[in-house]
C-alpha cells in the first residue's frame, strides 16, 4: 500500500495563539483509554474549550471545516501521544503552520500525511491576524514552493527537505521503504554484539 | 551536521567491528545506520522496542491491516503501567475501558509471541523503571517507545527515544525507524550537589535555564563531575526530563557506575560475554576530541531545591526565591506567565514556599525508584503528614515495591499517614482513579506540570523532588526540605535505618 503524494493544502485557516500548547491540552489523557483512534475529533481541546464557555477557536462557527491551523512556538510538546495529531486530523486540519515544532509531535504528523510548515514570528502573526478579521478568507499551500497564499498576499514558510521530499514523493509513511531493505537490516543486526548476546563466535 | 566520520576498528574477541569516533551519539547512530532514505532520513536499527497498553493497540491494527508480521518479537518487550489502577489490581479491572486496553496487550502479545510483563510476572511496573531494573537497558543501544520519557533509558549510554504509534508499528514491522539524525549539545555540571537537592533539582534547573524548546533537534549529553558522582538512579531521573527540555534523547556516557548497576541483573549478559560486553561498552563513551554542536556549563553548587510556579516545567525557581514578576522575564515568556498566574492562582513577588498544598504525590518514572523513595522517606520518618493532606506513594514497579517492603519503607510512610500503593503511572498522568479534583493543588515529584495533566481540567501542580515532596505532605505547604533534615550528613544515599 503506497500512500498517495501530498502537494497541494486548501482551505480556510484557524488560529490559536500562545507557545508551548502541549499535547495533554490538544487532547486530555482521558480520552486515551480506547484502543483505536475513532471519535477523537470530537475531544479536540476539550478541557480548553470547556473552559473557555464556547470561544474557543474551534467552537466558533466560522471555524468549522478550516483546514489549516495556525499556532505559535513549540506547539505540540510533552507526551508522545499520535493521538494528539491524529485528533487535529479527524477534526478536519490539514496542515499545520507555526512558528516551531516539538519533533515528535512533527513527527507524528509526517506519518500521518499531515505537513507541518514553520514561519517567522511575524508572518505567523500576520497570517493568524487575518484569519481573525477574515475567517472566509481561502488559503492554498504548495508544497514544492512552501508559500502561502491567500487575499493576494504570500507567506514564505519553510519546511525540512527530508518530510518535504517525503510528503511530495509519496513515500511519507515509511514502512514499505523501511522493510524493502531487508538484507541492509539483516547485516546491520549482524554487527551490533548485543544482538548476539555478545557471544564469541557469529 | 555533515560531520563525516573516519572508520577505525574495533576487536572485540570474535572479530572486528567496524567503530566510529566521535561522541557517543555519533557512534550509535554509525553503528544502526541500515540505510539512506530517498526524503534524506536514515533508517536506523533498533535494539530494543518498548510497549505498554496506551499506545500499542492501534499499532497493532495497522500492522493486521496491512498483513504484517512483526520482525523481531524478541526485541519488544511490554508491560502495563498508564491505566493501572493502584488499589485493587484484580481482574478483571474495575473500569472497562483499562480492562479492554490490557486485554487488548495481552492478546497482541499473544498474538505475536512478545514478552509481556504483566501483575502476575513480579516484574511489572513503569516501562521506564522495569527495563533498567531488568538489565534490558543497555549501553549502546537504540531503545525506542511510545512514550516520549523513554529518554531514561538515556542513562545508560544508549540512544533512547520516544515515538508515534504509527512508528511503533514501523518498528514492530521492521525493526527500524527513519528518522534525521539529531545535534549534540553538551551539558557539563561540575562540582557537587548541596545536602538537599537531588537529581530532579538538577532537571528541573537545566529546563528553567535552558527552556521548554531549547533541546528541540538536539540530543543532550550530560556530563562533569557532579553527573559522573550520580548513581545510575539519579542519571535516570535526569535523562528523563531532557524531553521537557525539548531534547528527544538525553544521555550520559557509559562508565564503571553504569557497569556496576547492570552487573547480574537478570537480561544482562553474564560470563564471558559480560567482560566482552563491558569492553564494548566502554568504547562507546564520547572520545575526548569528540565535536559538539554546542556545549552549556552549569555549577552544581548554585542549584537550589527546585520548584514549579507554572505550567511548564521551566517555570521553575528555587524554593527560597519569589515567583518572578513579569520584568523579571524575557519579554518572549511573559504572555505565558501571565496564563501562568491566572492558572495557578500564584501572585508574582510572593513566595512560593508557604503555599497550601492538597494532595502530594510521590511516583512516575522520574521519581518512583527505590533512592527516591528512601530520600522521601528520610524526611517522614517519625512525623506525621498534615490534617487533610491526601498523601501517596505510588512504587515505580513491583521490584521497586517489594525491595522498598523489604526495607520497611512501605511502614515508614503508612505509620505517617501516606498511603502505599500498587505500581503504576497513576497520578503523573491520571489515566487511572488517581486524579486531582478542581482546583486541588498537588505536589508532586512527576515530570509534567501542564494545565489539566492530573486528571482534573483545572487541577494545578508543583514539580519538585520527592524529598520535597514529602516535605510539603508534612507541613501542608510548600516547604524547604532543608529545614526538615536537620545535619544529616549525606542525604541521598542509603537505606533508612
Ligand atoms: S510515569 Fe508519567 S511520564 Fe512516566 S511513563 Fe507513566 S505517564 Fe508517562
Amino acid at each position: 500500500m503506497t500512500p498517495a503524494p501530498i502537494t497541494l493544502v486548501e482551505g480556510r485557516g484557524i488560529a490559536l495563539q500562545g507557545h508551548d500548547i502541549d499535547t495533554d491540552r490538544i487532547i486530555p489523557a482521558r480520552f486515551l483509554k480506547s484502543i483505536s483512534f475513532a471519535g477523537l475529533g470530537n475531544h479536540v481541546f476539550a478541557d480548553d474549550r470547556a473552559a473557555t464557555g464556547g470561544c474557543h477557536p474551534f467552537d466558533r462557527p466560522e471555524h468549522q471545516g478550516a483546514r489549516m491551523l495556525v499556532v505559535n512556538r513549540n506547539f505540540g510538546c510533552g507526551s508522545s501521544r499520535e493521538h494528539a495529531p491524529q485528533a487535529l486530523r479527524r477534526w478536519g486540519i490539514t496542515a499545520v503552520i507555526g512558528e516551531s515544532f516539538a519533533e515528535i509531535f512533527a513527527s507524528n504528523c509526517l506519518a500521518l500525511g499531515m505537513p507541518c510548515l514553520r514561519g517567522e514570528a511575524g508572518a505567523i502573526g500576520e497570517i493568524q491576524q487575518l484569519i481573525q478579521e477574515q475567517p472566509g478568507v481561502d488559503f492554498c499551500l504548495p508544497l514544492a514552493t512552501s508559500t502561502l497564499h491567500g487575499l493576494d498576499r504570500h507567506w514564505p514558510l519553510m519546511m525540512e527537505s527530508g518530510p518535504q521530499t517525503m510528503l511530495l514523493s509519496g513515500c511519507w509513511d515509511a514502512t514499505g521503504l523501511l522493510l524493502s531493505h531487508g538484507d541492509e537490516l539483516r547485516r546491520t543486526a549482524l554487527r551490533l554484539p548485543y544482538f548476539h548476546n555478545f557471544a564469541s563466535t557469529r | 551536521m555533515g560531520l563525516m566520520l573516519p572508520w577505525t576498528w574495533f576487536f572485540l574477541g570474535y572479530g572486528i567491528i567496524p567503530l566510529s569516533t566521535g561522541t557517543l551519539y555519533d557512534k550509535v547512530w554509525e553503528l544502526h545506520r541500515v540505510a539512506e532514505l530517498p526524503g534524506g532520513q536514515t533508517q536506523l536499527f533498533i535494539g530494543l522496542h518498548l510497549i505498554h497498553e496506551v499506545t500499542s493497540p492501534q499499532a497493532f491494527a495497522m500492522l493486521k491491516e496491512q498483513s504484517l508480521r512483526v520482525r523481531h518479537p524478541e526485541r519488544t518487550v511490554a508491560t502495563v503501567d498508564h491505566i493501572v489502577p493502584t488499589t485493587d489490581q484484580g481482574r478483571p479491572l474495575a473500569d472497562p475501558l483499562a480492562e479492554a486496553m490490557l486485554s487488548a496487550l495481552e492478546k497482541n502479545c499473544a498474538d505475536h509471541g512478545l514478552r509481556l510483563y504483566g501483575f502476575d510476572s513480579g516484574r511489572q511496573g513503569i516501562v521506564h523503571v522495569i527495563a533498567p531494573e531488568l538489565g534490558l537497558s543497555q549501553p549502546g543501544m537504540t531503545i525506542a517507545c511510545g512514550d516520549s520519557h523513554t529518554s531514561t533509558h538515556g542513562a545508560f549510554g544508549a540512544i533512547a527515544f520516544g515515538i508515534g504509534t504509527t512508528q511503533v508499528r514501523d518498528v514492530l514491522a521492521s525493526q527500524s525507524l527513519a528518522l534525521d539524525k539529531l545535534k549534540v549539545r553538551r551539558i557539563s555540571i561540575h562540582g557537587s550537589l548541596a545536602p538537599g537537592v537531588f537529581a530532579k533539582d538538577v532537571a528541573l534547573h537545566v529546563i528553567r535555564r535552558l527552556g521548554v524548546k531549547s533541546g528541540v533537534g538536539y540530543a543532550y549529553e550530560f556530563s562533569g563531575s557532579c553527573v559522573a558522582a550520580m548513581a545510575m538512579e539519579e542519571r535516570m531521573t535526569l535523562c528523563n526530563m531532557a524531553i521537557e527540555a525539548g531534547a528527544r534523547c538525553g544521555y550520559v556516557n557509559p562508565d564503571q557506575v553504569c557497569f556496576d548497576y547492570l552487573r547480574h541483573r537478570p537480561c544482562a549478559p553474564s560470563g564471558a560475554a559480560w567482560r566482552r560486553a563491558v569492553t564494548w561498552w566502554r568504547s562507546l563513551a564520547s572520545d575526548g576530541d569528540a565535536v559538539y554542536d554546542d556545549q552549556v556549563t552549569m555549577d552544581a553548587g548554585e542549584i537550589a531545591p527546585t520548584v514549579t510556579w507554572g505550567i511548564t516545567p521551566a517555570q521553575a525557581m528555587a524554593v527560597d526565591e519569589i515567583i518572578p514578576a513579569p520584568n523579571q522575564l524575557p519579554p518572549g515568556e511573559r504572555p505565558l506567565a501571565q496564563e501562568a498566574y491566572r492558572y495557578m492562582d500564584l501572585q508574582p513577588g510572593e513566595p512560593i514556599a508557604g503555599t497550601p498544598v492538597d494532595v502530594c504525590f510521590i511516583g512516575s518514572c522520574t521519581n518512583g525508584r527505590l533512592s527516591d523513595l528512601r530520600d522521601a522517606a528520610l524526611v517522614v520518618k517519625g512525623r506525621q503528614v498534615a490534617d487533610g493532606m491526601k498523601a501517596f506513594v505510588v512504587p515505580g514497579s513491583q521490584q521497586v515495591a517489594w525491595a522498598a517492603e523489604e526495607e520497611g519503607l512501605d511502614a515508614v510512610f503508612a505509620q505517617a499517614g501516606f498511603e502505599w500503593r500498587r505500581p503504576g503511572c497513576s497520578m503523573c498522568l491520571a489515566m487511572n482513579p488517581d486524579r486531582l479534583e478542581g482546583r486541588q493543588l498537588s505536589a508532586s515529584s512527576s515530570n509534567r506540570n501542564f494545565k489539566g495533566r492530573q486528571g482534573s481540567a483545572s487541577g494545578r501542580t508543583l514539580l519538585m523532588s520527592p524529598a520535597m515532596v514529602a516535605a510539603a505532605a508534612i507541613s501542608g505547604v510548600v516547604t524547604d526540605v532543608r529545614t526538615l533534615l536537620g545535619n544529616a550528613e549525606d542525604t541521598r544515599t542509603g537505606p533508612v535505618e
